[in-house]
């Protein structure tokens, strides 16, 4: 028995591997070809040296609980990977340079003049009632003018078979280890699916990450010593964080490691003494970040280290207050600000947004409760939202009366749909719904990860991709025809 | 090097040479114990009494039985140095130092604690005790060996070899110390059975074989306290340990004072004379080799684990 595709079925959504008719498409056919060659010893056999590439490796994600201090449990991964054509690639790569250039000059006006706010293009009650908005950080001139050095911006496919952005995360985004490490352990599944030289690499990202924060430095040294800051070994993210650490070649710090001297540089720790730091890849919460400019009772923190920020001395990536971006009210104006600022469309369409903070929309957000989903400003992970279609007539009830008392607050949108691909179960094939994150690096350049992550929901029919409800992931290919 | 990862393989290598040498100190008393006629039964106390834990063991029991005190020795998680409180931190240490060490010995360790931790109540019986404290006792040495043959030998590994060699001092010390006078009735009650006891603790140290190799003699109390003090060879004398650990701090930066102080701790040693040593003034030499081995670790602290801005160390 093998994998037959003509029992495959994704009824209903857009499947990334398999036509409506059935056929796979142009970039999936060398996979699903080979995929229908394995018989059922051969699928049980790969997907056990994927777990076991995986617990060798020691792909991780960290759950925490009270009884057994801290559980690292192995990454779930299945092994038929999510294919995208690389002449759609290229369309969403431009898109996703486009919207996160305008992004960081919106961060950098936000900051200095406030022109888009002063012109009525962006609500001036929205600014002020933003809670990811740094008051401190006004003025400031960040190296190069970018703040928001790393983003993970959320990519879904509806439908329609059009993909849309469905979020940007510009504070400490997480993931882009799962992509590297999913590769790898692809690499060791099906080797030979690699040598046809269709499949386009993706493991430059480590390198381009730290060029990007070598050029942040502010001194003028051959060597600049970059460190990744990180809230500690309790994080959820901490293998990524040691990852990426051990991948540039830098240091791992604490809070604790580091020390801000009387001239306002930053030192770290070390058996010599003390030894100069010049960048921080920080994964540590702006909030966390520095007792004395934000929360007094943070731990993870280093006192005084915003000062030695604001004066140059120390360059932070992601800048702190980026996440004034990173809010699902400011997500429905993306599309004003690119062309506020560039002057363009966008090329990547949000889903659509209704603002509840305009009086037309709350209306027809109010009298259409039980079609839409709604969602929080500033909470992220799926807290706090409505999933109208599903939601009792009390939670309904309950989210108007929360929406009219606090409308800046609330956005809503259709549900849309997640598309899904084949996913093994046992040893044959079902449709599971998936999303993808790429990440996007700005400094001197931009780049953008070939691909990215790409999150799938395990069980049947859910569509939380959530790695701790049930949630997996996938190797992606951007797949190159034409070079051949 | 960061201080905080210097420090955290430094106690990760403390507290896995903790684990070790509490069970061949359970095993030593045990062993001892058989030894002994029953008139002269000197019971399980002295092991708390030694490790300055009487506060502490009193707190959660009434007397100091058998059953008592080897499952606060071996199998209390609130007693840090317990073998299962001390194989619980150095699992955490070695935890956040994962990047640094090599990860079959980072395997190693978490196997080790789980493993303890599943097999627990054999400790408590006479029967399988043995067994279970060997297995720990090989555990660490298989950790031990991982981390000789696949870390290199920079400075994290001397951090390494500090603490291990450090913690053994301090420990061997207090095995010697099961021993001394004033926790065992009068000396003439004994002397019959002397010799025994001695070799109990060599045994305790995996030293009896290099002992009858290096003396040649029957196990005599100045012998082997001679051998298990002063020796340069056997790798848990004391003088062995505090020469490795200034063979460590050779090669480590700004380093004067803890080596001053290791080489004191050296000649400490090379000036005892075993054969006038009586059984209270071996044991006044035990606590202040104890002393001075925490005196050493403080002097460490100070120079590479809590670097402050004002200056080179807190100190």
């Amino acid at each position: 028995m093998a994998i037959r595709w003509k029992d495959y079925r994704a009824t209903g959504f857009h499947d990334e591997l398999i036509r409506g008719s059935g056929r796979p498409r142009d970039a999936a056919r060398f996979l699903t070809r080979w995929l229908s060659r394995l018989r059922d010893d051969d699928i049980r056999e790969r997907k056990a040296a994927a777990e076991l590439a995986i617990s060798v490796m020691g792909i991780t994600f960290t759950v925490y609980s009270e009884e057994g201090g801290s559980i690292d449990r192995a990454w779930p991964f299945d092994i038929i990977p999510r294919i995208i054509d690389k002449r759609e690639w290229d369309g969403i790569e431009a898109g996703l340079r486009q919207r996160v250039q305008a992004l960081n000059l919106f961060i950098d006006d936000l900051y200095h003049d406030q022109k888009i706010v002063r012109e009525g293009v962006f609500p001036r009650e929205l600014l002020a009632d933003s809670v990811n908005f740094r008051k401190p950080c006004i003025g400031i001139d960040p190296p190069l003018g970018v703040w928001a050095h790393i983003c993970g911006s959320d990519l879904i496919r509806d439908r329609d078979g059009r993909v849309y952005v469905l979020e940007d995360n510009l504070r400490v985004p997480s993931g882009v280890s799962y992509m590297l490490e999913n590769r790898k352990v692809m690499k060791r599944v099906a080797p030979e699916l690699f040598e046809n030289a269709y499949i386009q690499p993706v493991d430059d990202y480590p390198s381009q990450l730290f060029d990007m924060l070598a050029s942040l430095s502010p001194r003028m040294v051959e060597h600049p010593e970059v460190v990744v800051l990180t809230p500690g070994i309790y994080n959820s993210a901490y293998f990524e964080h040691a990852y990426l650490a051990q991948q540039m070649g830098c240091e791992l710090v604490e809070g604790a490691d580091l020390v801000v001297s009387e001239d306002d540089c930053v030192h770290m720790r070390t058996v010599d003494g003390l030894s100069r730091v010049d960048v921080i890849y920080r994964r540590v919460d702006d909030l966390f970040l520095d007792p004395e400019a934000f929360r007094k009772d943070s731990l993870v923190g280093v006192p005084g280290l915003f000062r030695a920020w604001q004066k140059g001395n120390v360059a932070l990536a992601n800048a702190p207050g980026c996440g004034v971006a990173d809010d699902k009210v400011v997500y429905a104006y993306v599309p004003d600000i690119i062309r506020y600022y560039l002057g363009e469309d966008a090329l990547l369409p949000n889903v659509p947004t209704l603002r509840c903070n305009d009086p037309q929309q709350r209306k027809h957000v109010l009298a259409n409760l039980d079609k839409l989903v709604v969602k929080p400003a500033n909470e992220s992970g799926g807290y706090g939202m409505l999933i109208g279609p599903q939601a009792s007539k009390r939670q309904r009830s309950e989210f108007a009366r929360r929406i009219r008392h606090d409308p800046r607050n609330y956005v809503a949108q259709p549900l849309v749909t997640l598309s899904t691909a084949p996913t093994l179960v046992d040893t044959h094939v079902e449709a599971r719904h998936l999303d993808l994150r790429p990440f996007i690096l700005s400094g001197q350049q931009m780049y953008v990860t070939t691909g990215g992550l790409t999150r799938v929901a395990l069980r049947k029919g859910s569509t939380v991709v959530n790695s701790s409800q049930g949630g997996g992931s996938k190797d992606t290919w951007i797949v190159d025809l034409e070079g051949h | 090097m960061l201080s905080r990862v210097a420090n955290r393989i430094y106690w990760m290598a403390r507290f896995l040479e903790r684990a070790e040498n509490m069970a061949r100190l359970v095993n030593v008393n045990s062993h001892l114990l058989l030894d002994l006629p029953s008139r002269v039964q000197v019971g399980w106390r002295p092991l708390v009494e030694i490790l300055g834990s009487e506060t502490q063991f009193e707190q959660n029991h009434e007397g100091y039985d058998e059953r008592a005190v080897v499952r606060f020795l071996v199998g209390d998680p609130q007693y840090p140095s317990s073998v299962i409180g001390s194989l619980a931190s150095a699992r955490e240490n070695a935890r956040t130092v994962r990047d640094i060490i090599p990860r079959e010995a980072w395997e190693q360790i978490n196997e080790l604690y789980l493993n303890a931790r599943k097999h627990l109540p054999s400790a408590y019986g006479q029967r399988k005790r043995y067994d279970y404290l060997n297995s720990i006792i090989l555990g660490n040495q298989q950790v031990t060996g991982l981390l000789a043959g696949t870390m290199s030998h920079d400075t994290g590994y001397a951090f390494l070899r500090i603490g291990r060699n450090l913690e053994r001092a301090d420990m061997t010390s207090r095995i010697i110390d099961v021993r001394s006078a004033d926790l065992l009735p009068s000396a003439d009650a004994l002397t019959p059975f002397d010799n025994i006891q001695w070799m109990s603790v060599l045994k305790s140290l995996t030293a009896y074989q290099m002992y009858r190799r290096e003396v040649r003699l029957q196990v005599r109390r100045p012998d082997v306290i001679n051998f298990l003090l002063r020796n340069p060879r056997f790798p848990r004398s004391i003088y062995h340990c505090i020469s490795t650990v200034a063979g460590c701090l050779q090669d480590l930066p700004h380093n004067e004072s803890p080596l001053r102080h290791a080489s004191h701790l050296q000649r400490l040693m090379s000036d005892v004379t075993p054969e006038t040593l009586d059984q209270p003034g071996l044991h006044r030499l035990i606590d202040e080799i104890q002393q001075n081995v925490a005196d050493l670790d403080r002097l460490l602290s100070e120079a590479y684990f809590y670097v402050t801005a004002a200056g080179q160390s807190s100190a």
